[in-house]
């Protein structure tokens, strides 16, 4: 106690007040994320936000946590993998590259408006866009270059879109998340907006996002497991039985939130894209996996 | 939020397909040879229509009746049927079954679920040389049981496992 | 019109590996709609399995069968390139064909 950092902040402070923060800060689960709240720091969060999640999930290797529910679940992982013997949303894959293929009215394809034609990108977005000075995701990318080629945006969450974002996301399979957030005042406003929705308590369940993602990340909520939120944008778009079909990240972000009861934003409202960002910034190292799918 | 998706539903003009299945099933032989080859190895209390599909057996809302139009035959317990389920499944909508066994000579595979309101859900015919390996995917109303059912050698051998099947939280 | 069917069929050296996945709502029929109207029941009743013209295998459905169908089979023989004939008729009198070739 004599020497070293903690005997001396104890030689100054009172013991009561040393207690009483040590007790504060084992409450704030995980501790790490949350001390980081009054600075933005984008790079420490990651840090503390990943540690925290191999310290949960000691077994699971970092690419895994793509796959949700089943990286922390055996029973469900052999359902998984049942079902990905042959995948549902194959059919669906295929419309996807067959749209992206396909001309506008104006000649031009998808592929223009994309960095490498918009093959083995998804790992990338989204980004921030300096110029609009927003966040940029890839389904907002896809409707934005059909308006710049003269066609009308497509309707978000699933159907078209879903399975065009679907076929972008199986040429990126295995390149890890790599989302840069600029030294740039409006970047950093726009990762803090996302990282606030994230950890805020809302509708009449009082959940955030954190309360099932991150602390109780592999438990059970009725029937089913709660995906870890470390690399839970990697595997987007999902197909989900449950859908009927595939589903893009909004359309998560959505029911989420409609589930515990509070009044979801619309489809690529500014607020969501800053959450998107915040998730993916978070799974940087994460390969990408989607199309996913869950039973 | 929009519930559909990109996927047609298989709804095409009936007419065309119906074309299409004609010359399908033409070509392949099926509407009469090839029902036969099958057929030898049939029991002959089952009732099976022309076109092969049970429809007795599949409106049948218990499994005693269900197993009785579909194969005239009781069934007995055996140790030698192996069937893979889930002890919980994770969708009610999509349960993975699949079946093996040792038996020799099968020449039909089902597959009954006890709480559903049409106990059979899957009937397969197996040709000679057909491995007795079937794996599939099942809808399940409820926690109830699966039972697999495999004709060989004019015998009718079945086994049963329980799954749970549970509300999903936030399956939507 | 893409097909509605999914094939591999991977011949090995001894029995030929089967996975098919069919496109197709395999509507139960007590399923309800937005509007609270049930969406009559529509589902495969039929498919079909012929190797080099023979048949190995046949399938009949019910309501019971999850939404685009998956089924895993196998039987002996059967090389690369031989011909795996696939049909499927569902209870409104529709279907579809294609002929695959094992790998």
């Amino acid at each position: 106690m004599q020497r070293g950092g903690s005997g001396r902040l104890s030689r100054r402070l009172p013991g009561g007040f040393l207690a009483s923060l040590v007790a504060l800060l084992c409450a704030l689960a995980p501790p790490a994320v949350a001390a980081a709240a009054n600075k933005v720091d984008p790079a420490a969060d990651l840090q503390a936000f990943q540690a925290y999640f191999h310290a949960a999930f000691p077994t699971v290797a970092l690419d895994d946590f793509a796959n949700g529910p089943y990286a922390v679940n055996q029973d469900m992982r052999k359902q998984w993998e049942e079902i990905m013997q042959f995948p549902p949303y194959d059919f669906a894959l295929d419309a996807g590259k067959t749209a992206f293929a396909t001309p506008f009215k104006n000649g031009k394809t998808y592929a223009g408006c994309f960095p490498k034609g918009g093959i083995g990108i998804r790992q990338d977005y989204p980004y921030f866009d300096a110029k609009s000075g927003e966040v940029v995701t890839l389904d907002l990318a896809i409707n934005q270059c059909r308006v710049r080629n003269g066609e009308k945006p497509l309707p978000y969450g699933s159907g078209e879109i879903a399975a065009i974002a679907a076929y972008m996301a199986s040429t990126s399979r295995g390149k890890p998340f790599d989302i840069k957030i600029p030294d740039d005042p409006r970047a950093l406003a726009a990762y803090e907006d996302g990282k606030k929705f994230f950890y805020t308590r809302r509708g009449q369940l009082n959940f955030s996002c954190a309360s099932c993602h991150v602390q109780a990340a592999g438990k059970r909520l009725r029937g089913d497991i709660l995906a870890p939120a470390l690399g839970i944008l990697a595997a987007f778009p999902i197909y989900r039985s449950a859908w009927g079909g595939l589903g893009t990240i909004d359309r998560r972000f959505i029911s989420c939130n409609a589930q515990v009861r509070a009044v979801p934003l619309p489809p690529e409202d500014r607020t969501y894209r800053d959450l998107a960002y915040f998730l993916a910034y978070m799974s940087n190292g994460v390969a990408i996996a989607g199309p996913g799918a869950r039973p | 939020m929009k519930d559909d998706t990109v996927v047609t539903k298989g709804r095409h003009p009936a007419s065309r397909r119906q074309v299409l299945h004609g010359i399908a099933l033409a070509g392949l032989g099926m509407v009469a040879g090839g029902a036969g080859v099958l057929d030898a190895a049939w029991p002959a209390a089952a009732a099976v229509p022309a076109s092969g599909w049970p429809q007795q057996a599949f409106a049948q809302k218990s499994e005693a009746a269900a197993l009785k139009a579909l194969y005239g035959l009781a069934a007995e317990p055996s140790d030698k049927v192996a069937l893979d389920v889930p002890e919980i499944a994770e969708n009610g909508a999509v349960v993975p079954v699949s079946l093996t066994t040792s038996l020799p000579d099968v020449s039909a595979i089902s597959f009954l679920v006890s709480g559903n309101p049409f106990t059979l859900a899957a009937s397969y015919r197996l040709s000679p040389g057909t491995e007795a390996d079937v794996s599939c995917r099942l809808k399940m109303a409820k926690t109830s049981d699966v039972i697999a059912l495999v004709l060989a050698g004019g015998k009718l051998y079945s086994t049963r496992k329980q799954v749970k099947v549970t509300l999903g939280g936030c399956g939507g | 019109m893409p097909s509605t069917i999914r094939v591999r069929a991977i011949a090995g050296s001894d029995t030929t590996e089967v996975q098919v996945l069919i496109q197709h709502p395999m509507d139960s029929g007590f399923v309800k709609d937005k509007n609270g109207t049930l969406i009559p029941s529509h589902y495969i009743e039929t498919v079909t399995f012929a190797w080099n013209g023979k048949p190995v295998f046949t399938a009949y459905w019910g309501p019971a069968v999850s939404k685009d169908p998956y089924l895993k089979f196998a039987f002996k023989g059967g090389k690369k390139g031989d011909p795996l004939q696939i049909a499927w008729t569902d209870n409104l009198g529709q279907g579809d064909a294609t002929t695959a070739r094992l790998l």
